[in-house]
């Protein structure tokens, strides 16, 4: 018995949706990146089920880019964070606030 | 499977040789001292100067196609996933003047910042490649590897004051943000992928028009739609997913700030249109009032906002979030009817002369960087015009230009955006817009006010090197002689938009 696509996705979205509200909800810097790249394995769920679905390969091609997307975002987000840490000893996003809204 | 041809990569050369001379420029800085940075820059111009003449080869493969009497068609090449037609090949020249325009800039602020490296110059050379796929993919897999290109690069420009407090910042908001955005827009694209079974743009139309005969259930296509455009809204910066521009903008190094407000905004639009006409055209019925409530949002955000700003490169990047609700207004009235070929290309013009005047503008701020004085402050162009008379006034034509005012290019923009959208019977749109237009003058004209009618707080001379010169004439006289005589660029954007040999169509254009 196969699972059907419609599990998948739903899964896909939940996860997805976790990703966006822990960005939005958590005030570490390391916290906020990792709740994108939750975002960013939503997204390659959702593309390797539709992949399995389709009987097509290009689904999962996809993936293999995102997660290339997703490992060169964390390079320059990690040397980015400790640029922030350098000057200001605070991992924050609060107090990360010299430029006002 | 069908293995590549010459013609494949002929029409991938530009963005070939781009990424040769950004992994040269790279090499070549490990051997420079820091007194010989410069070559670095000449380089980089190199670059583009090389994969100009390859898009200019493509512009003659269209200019035999026409020779031959057959209608223009685009070129594909890699198995369909990168199509370079002639709306490609005019948001290429775009990237590349514009990157042009930035080294020319970018020289001697970045020696004075001490942060002169050749990494910066090969960025932009890597962010202009993934512009040129944002401009010419067929596929989602290649727009998107486009996008990221173009953003990872633009996250560290940002970034590239590593000792600024206010550099590093900007960095992280918009690394954060823009990642975030990516990962909406990623979640967009697998649920329209989900749809067609297929990558490619058109097909995804093809799948997007069977989804959405009637009596079908629209949950997955309206989410899809959403998501795709939440991600884009926030790459071009309108309202309500703007909040990462003003703070990127003002942190930035004014001369990226420059490249981001135009070459990255046109590529972002390029991507736009390329995803809302080709992928999403049968969606249309759905996404009109989007655009209707962000374009209004967007111009009365932005406009309200700038009113209010001390800081030069704030205020300016609240003006170009206004700048993109007027954009968008064109995309409502290229959308209204299909085909309306005028709403697009009043795109078209409207980012064509953007990007002269806004690069202007910030080459302008950038030439106020002296040490010790950061010279982004609205006081710290108090009296420029005794200072440095040439540049005042400079400053003005650009000024007037962004708003709006004839014989100078900015009025173009409007123009035929304002014209379109009376064509296609939205009245009370375009009215706002003008009232919105008139708000801008007002603090356009402050920052005017500031550099003719006070005097001014230091007496630090303003020295202008030549590259920042060559920068300026090639932005104020793009200014001046677009407004003055417009046809020639008129006609560009015409065939950019395969219309122009069609004899009713070009009547229609008068």
């Amino acid at each position: 018995m196969t699972v059907p696509l419609s599990y998948y996705l739903v899964l896909s979205a939940i996860l997805f949706s976790l990703g966006v509200l822990a960005f939005v909800v958590k005030r570490n810097i390391i916290t906020v990146f990792m709740s994108i790249e939750l975002m960013l394995n939503a997204v390659n769920l959702s593309f390797v089920s539709f992949a399995a679905h389709w009987h097509r390969l290009s689904g999962q091609i996809f993936v293999f880019f995102v997660m290339v997307v997703a490992a060169a975002e964390a390079a320059v987000g990690l040397a980015i964070i400790i640029a922030v840490f350098r000057t200001r000893e605070t991992l924050n996003i609060d107090r990360v606030n010299l430029l006002k809204l | 499977m069908p293995g590549f041809h010459r013609g494949d990569y002929l029409l991938a050369l530009p963005m070939m040789l781009l990424t040769l001379f950004a992994l040269g420029v790279l090499l070549i800085d490990l051997l420079l001292d820091r007194s010989s940075k410069v070559i670095n820059a000449w380089a980089a111009f190199a670059g583009l100067a090389f994969s100009a003449a390859a898009v200019h080869n493509i512009q003659r493969a269209f200019a035999d196609q026409a020779a031959r009497g057959e209608p223009s068609s685009p070129f594909f090449a890699f198995s369909g996933t990168l199509m370079v037609d002639r709306f490609a090949v005019f948001f290429f020249y775009l990237f590349l003047a514009a990157a042009a325009i930035t080294i020319l800039m970018s020289v001697r602020y970045l020696e004075v910042e001490d942060e002169h490296h050749g990494e910066y110059y090969a960025l932009i050379l890597f962010s202009v490649v993934g512009m040129m796929c944002m401009a010419a993919g067929n596929d989602l897999i290649l727009l998107f590897i486009g996008l990221e290109l173009m953003a990872v690069s633009t996250y560290i420009l940002v970034g590239f004051l590593r000792r600024d407090r206010r550099s590093n910042e900007a960095a992280l908001k918009y690394l954060l943000l823009g990642a975030f955005s990516s990962g909406i827009f990623a979640y967009g694209l697998s649920l329209l992928y989900g749809l067609a079974g297929s990558t490619n743009l058109q097909q995804i139309s093809m799948a997007l028009g069977n989804a959405m005969a009637p009596g079908k259930a629209r949950v997955v296509p309206a989410v899809a739609l959403v998501t795709t455009a939440a991600g884009l809204f926030f790459k071009i910066a309108a309202v309500p997913f703007h909040q990462w521009a003003p703070d990127a903008y003002e942190g930035a190094p004014t001369s990226i700030t420059g490249f981001m407000s135009v070459a990255g905004k046109a590529s972002a639009w390029a991507l736009l249109l390329r995803i809302f006409l080709f992928a999403l055209g049968p969606m249309r019925p759905l996404y009109v009032p989007i655009l209707v409530f962000v374009a209004i949002a967007t111009m009365t955000g932005g406009n309200l906002a700038a009113l209010t700003q001390s800081n030069v490169k704030r205020l300016f990047a609240y003006s170009s979030i206004a700048h993109v609700g007027y954009i968008m207004l064109g995309l409502i009235a290229g959308t209204a009817f299909l085909p309306n070929p005028d709403g697009i290309r009043g795109i078209l013009v409207y980012l064509l002369v953007y990007t002269f005047m806004n690069l202007g503008v910030f080459g302008v701020i950038a030439s106020l960087r002296r040490r010790d004085i950061i010279g982004d402050e609205l006081d710290d162009l108090n009296g420029l015009f005794f200072k440095a008379p040439t540049e005042a006034v400079l400053m003005l034509t650009f000024l007037l230009s962004l708003a709006g005012i004839p014989p100078l290019a900015g009025f173009y923009g409007k123009y035929f955006i304002f014209l379109a959208l009376i064509e296609s019977g939205h009245y009370a749109l375009a009215t706002l817009a003008v009232i919105y237009v008139a708000v801008s003058a007002y603090y356009y004209l402050r920052v005017a006010n500031a550099m003719f009618m006070r005097t001014a707080g230091d007496r630090v001379p303003v020295t202008i090197s030549p590259g920042m010169w060559a920068g300026l004439a090639i932005t104020g006289a793009a200014t001046v002689v677009i407004g003055i005589y417009p046809e020639p660029f008129l006609r560009m954007v015409n065939w950019s938009m395969h219309v122009a040999q069609n004899p009713t169509v070009a009547q229609l254009l008068r």
